[in-house]
């Protein structure tokens, strides 16, 4: 259909932001039920140790504590934390939500202590004796896959949970016919995703309707009511999940954890509402990782610069439980390594392992910032390699826009791209031949300098059914009440990523309405139909798709009804800017008077049914394909070794823009995180489990000074895969951000020999690289 | 917690634990303190150990300033305390005695909005909102001690509050237009 674009493509400001910046929005804390009690959970100190006795007395004689709970107490009653991959050949330990026998990580849930306030609460938990017996750590996950390691489950007889291979085409005729193999392990640091926000829950149960209501700070609460049902063995009709505002959620809150559950069966027991909020020691203990692989990558390739093969084994360091997606994160990784290159050979060989550490799982981008760091980390060792500069290398190798779809050796169609596009405009605007001599004359100066390069593409929109482990597509309902309102119902749950303004956008454009007439409401399993939920840059390309075929659907409806209000031929009328028009005599009917006549019905065409709402469950056919070009400048300085970001610029090709505001801030934010992950963070544990990076205090969040000011551009591609064109960008900046940063801080370090330093690029390391 | 052996964990046993460090303390010990929370006067009854964070929240019902480490790190919960910005969690509601707190509710006057408040929406300041009022609340601050900032005092003057979702540009630009229209 056509409309007038009013909204869509317009800097719209959020309709979400005046509650959130009067600090009158609702998070779950900010909840607050009558009698609610206060759970703290009491976690391992030990890595991994065997529990030979637990001792709450004490703990209960703490004025104002209710209960406590321990293994014992939940065994049998409340099932296990639920891992969503299913593959024939995967070990998946059970992961109780209290500790049974033994403890596998710092921060593994032992005991729930329930009090008046959460001060009693904590005061009780630090009296609960436990007679822990340490048991060997294993901390490293390449000592894990070795077979004299200690082994963590023993059920299993080795700490491998899974060997996951990918990739097509000939790869040993490859690397035969290569002129130059190029070598390089790699690897991709532990990071914690740190939502500002920590996780928290909130349950309520209702003994007489047999009803549970849990408040989660959740990226899915569909997802989540189905398996917290499960858990408890409840019927899902009767559990329902209410997601208020979320603040910030990165990947870490597309999960189902121990505490939704446990908390949901307290609340059961006690029959009074009870609330846990996760301390920020707890979030890093206990809050899924991302990243963690550590692996050798091979490039064949002509002299020419001609890629023909590539190879990767890596050990994927997973923790000592599968959350949710876990064993499935490394696997998309698999499915990147082509990057935005025609490499006709790929192979990986992927060995997942078990650690006493917590799980990895989605942290912004998951899998595939893997895969993007380590391709053009390569494609930087094999220009050196061949002396060729790396923006033509990466030139020669790019797919034509006139071949795509293009299909990869990991076996994905990439949808639409042009990826020299993006370059040349990022090359323009970062005035790339000056930059080099600039590098010249300041390397003659005794500066150190550098320019890093990152051609990413990113796979997105997450996706077709056929490849998720629990439904791929997303839905969106669109009711015009009788007042000419509109109520959007959508499966999604933003969490940040305005989507309440984008959404009501495009029906603000489709019906030809205000926007501010749109209501859209999200993350109440009681009012919304099923949805899948926010993650995997999915909420605008997917969710976004169904809502507009949502919407096509009320205006055909109400187009039947126009014409029999109007006596026309229904074929006659077009539907232009709000109104139904092309009758006879003028004659013009909005889409308001038309839902007024749906609801009244007093006349209505032969089998219409009353009302004027539509569903509409999107299943999307591929995946998108976002790409685009980062460039970085850095300086570092010589005595300190201290970095400064000269220059960032990133163009991006997210597909067509719904709203550039958005855009950027999703682009700014992904970036800064994919930078974090270049300079500062890293989480460390060390050879007994302990987990050093515990706080804030440790690990390195990048604060506003320490991070550049980004210069930002666009391509539009758009993706012939939904009916928006859009691709999705919320991941974008993180994928391509982390290797722009490092090239650069590489390239700058180039004079001093060296060829790789493994992230993140402190002060420190960078010192010693250049005082050897 | 009675440690069998082995290596002492070198990290604290229990989720959050700077509420914990008095166990055994007596549950009469209280105290009567006095405040003002955004003009109104309030008083309480409580602990020796309660976090001013907790009164604004809990005693008070204003939950517009948000918990984000308990640390002082994040910045979350920065409120301003007789006009400068303190971290909330980081100070006992008795050591706020006497004193004069505003939060993010107490800024918008009149069903007017701020101009910090009214920068930060035109400026897409925030996405997901949960550092926001800490965040405003600390650049208010900011301008109070520095009406006309450079971005390199901007950045500076906010590196007490974390936010993870904007990448700061926005935030930045938010402050400067802020700045720009409280001066003229």
């Amino acid at each position: 259909m056509s409309f007038l674009a009013k909204y869509i493509g317009q800097k719209v400001k959020r309709t979400e932001d005046p509650r959130l910046i009067q600090g009158i929005g609702h998070y779950v804390d900010d909840i607050k039920l009558a009698d609610t009690l206060h759970v703290v959970i009491l976690r391992s100190p030990y890595a991994h140790a065997r529990i030979n006795a637990i001792n709450t007395d004490a703990a209960k004689r703490v004025p104002g504590v209710v209960a406590v709970y321990t293994g014992a107490d939940v065994a049998g009653k409340v099932g296990n934390v639920p891992c969503a991959m299913a593959h024939p050949e995967l070990k998946v330990p059970a992961f109780g939500v209290l500790a049974q026998t033994k403890v596998f990580f710092v921060g593994h849930p032992v005991a729930a202590v329930v009090a008046q306030n959460k001060y009693q609460a904590r005061d009780a938990a630090d009296l609960i004796d436990v007679d822990y017996e340490p048991l060997d750590v294993v901390s490293d996950g390449e000592k894990a896959a070795q077979p004299d390691s200690p082994v963590i489950h023993e059920e299993f007889g080795t700490n491998i949970a899974l060997v996951h291979n990918a990739g097509v085409g000939d790869i040993d005729a490859a690397f035969a016919q290569a002129d130059k193999i190029v070598t390089q392990r790699l690897v991709h640091q532990r990071l914690a995703p740190i939502s500002i926000e920590p996780r928290g829950v909130l349950a309520q149960y209702f003994p007489g309707e047999h009803q549970l209501n849990l408040w989660s700070s959740t990226q899915i609460p569909h997802l989540m009511r189905t398996q917290v049902s499960l858990m408890l063995g409840m019927p899902e009709n009767r559990v329902r999940v209410v997601t208020p505002e979320v603040g910030g959620g990165f990947g870490c809150k597309l999960n189902v954890y121990a505490e939704e559950a446990l908390l949901g069966w307290i609340a059961m027991q006690l029959h009074k509402p009870v609330k846990w909020i996760e301390g920020r020691r707890e979030n890093f203990q206990a809050t899924i990782h991302g990243r963690g692989q550590t692996g050798t990558v091979q490039v064949a390739v002509k002299n020419d610069g001609t890629l023909l093969g590539l190879k990767y084994d890596v050990i994927a360091d997973i923790g000592a439980y599968h959350q949710l997606l876990t064993p499935a994160i490394p696997t998309l990784t698999g499915l990147m390594l082509s990057g935005c290159y025609k490499i006709p050979a790929i192979s990986m060989k992927c060995t997942e392992v078990f650690t006493n550490k917590m799980s990895t799982d989605a942290y912004r981008g998951a899998g595939r910032p893997e895969a993007t760091y380590l391709v053009e980390r390569l494609m930087d060792c094999v220009a050196r390699e061949l002396n060729m500069d790396p923006v033509e290398l990466r030139r020669k190798n790019f797919p034509q826009p006139d071949e795509f779809p293009f299909t990869t050796a990991c076996g994905v169609i990439y949808d639409s791209g042009d990826y020299e596009k993006a370059l040349s405009k990022a090359l323009t605007i970062a005035d790339y031949q000056k930059l080099r001599d600039e590098q010249k004359a300041a390397r003659a100066a005794g500066r150190v300098m550098g320019i890093g390069v990152s051609t990413y593409v990113e796979i997105c929109a997450m996706g077709p059914s056929a490849a998720m482990p629990a439904g791929g597509w997303e839905s969106a309902t669109i009711r015009v009440e009788p007042t000419g309102k509109v109520t959007v119902l959508t499966g999604v749950s933003p969490h940040g990523q305005g989507e309440e303004t984008a959404f009501a956008q495009i029906v603000g454009d489709m019906l030809g309405i205000d926007m501010n007439d749109v209501l859209v409401v999200h993350g109440d399993t009681a009012v919304v139909q099923y949805g899948i939920g926010t993650f995997g840059s999915r909420g605008l390309a997917v969710g976004g798709a169904a809502l507009v075929c949502a919407t096509e659907k009320v205006v055909k409806k109400a187009k039947k009804l126009a014409a029999h209000l109007l006596g026309a031929d229904e074929a006659s009328l077009t539907f232009e800017d709000g109104k139904f028009v092309g009758a006879p005599d003028d004659k013009s009917l909005t889409i308001q008077e038309v839902a007024l006549a749906a609801h009244t019905a007093a006349s209505l065409p032969e089998d219409f049914e009353p009302g004027l709402t539509a569903t509409h469950f999107f299943e999307p056919k591929n995946f998108t394909f976002p790409s685009g070009t980062h460039i970085c400048v850095v300086e570092i300085d010589r005595e300190t070794g201290e970095l400064e970001i000269k220059r960032y610029i990133a163009v991006d090709d997210c597909g067509n823009q719904i709203n550039p505001l958005i855009v950027a801030g999703q682009v700014h934010g992904g970036i800064a995180q994919g930078l974090a992950q270049a300079l500062f963070e890293e989480v460390v544990y060390d050879e007994n489990g302990q987990l050093l990076t515990g706080e804030l205090m440790d690990y390195a969040v990048p604060k506003a000074h320490q991070l550049p000011r980004y210069e930002l551009d666009h391509t539009v591609t758009p993706t012939p895969v939904n009916p928006l064109g859009a691709k999705g960008v919320g991941e974008a900046g993180t994928i391509g951000s982390t290797p722009a940063v490092a090239n650069a801080v590489i390239d700058a370090l180039a004079p001093f020999g060296v060829k790789h330093v493994d992230l993140p690029l402190r002060p420190e390391k960078l010192w010693r690289m250049m005082h050897n | 917690m009675r440690l069998a052996g082995g290596v002492l964990p070198k990290v604290c046993m229990c989720g959050t634990h700077i509420l914990s460090l008095h166990p055994q303390r007596k549950e009469e010990q209280r105290v009567k303190i006095s405040l003002s929370i955004n003009g109104t006067q309030h008083e309480a009854d409580i602990e020796p150990r309660f976090l001013l964070v907790h009164l604004i929240r809990d005693v008070i019902g204003l939950t517009g300033t948000h918990i984000g480490c308990e640390t002082s790190i994040c910045g979350a919960c920065t409120v301003l305390l007789d006009g400068k910005p303190v971290k909330s969690c980081a100070v006992l509601a008795v050591q706020a005695n006497g004193g004069q707190v505003t939060t993010i509710e107490g800024l918008a006057k009149d069903g007017q909005l701020h101009p910090m408040q009214e920068a930060f929406w035109e400026c897409h300041g925030l996405q997901c909102g949960y550092c926001t009022p800490g965040m405003i609340m600390a650049a208010c601050g900011l301008l109070k001690e520095t009406p006309n900032p450079s971005e390199e005092e901007i950045r500076h003057g906010l590196e007490g509050n974390i936010c993870r979702c904007t990448g700061y540009q926005h935030i930045v630009d938010a402050v400067k237009y802020a700045a720009d229209k409280m001066v003229a």
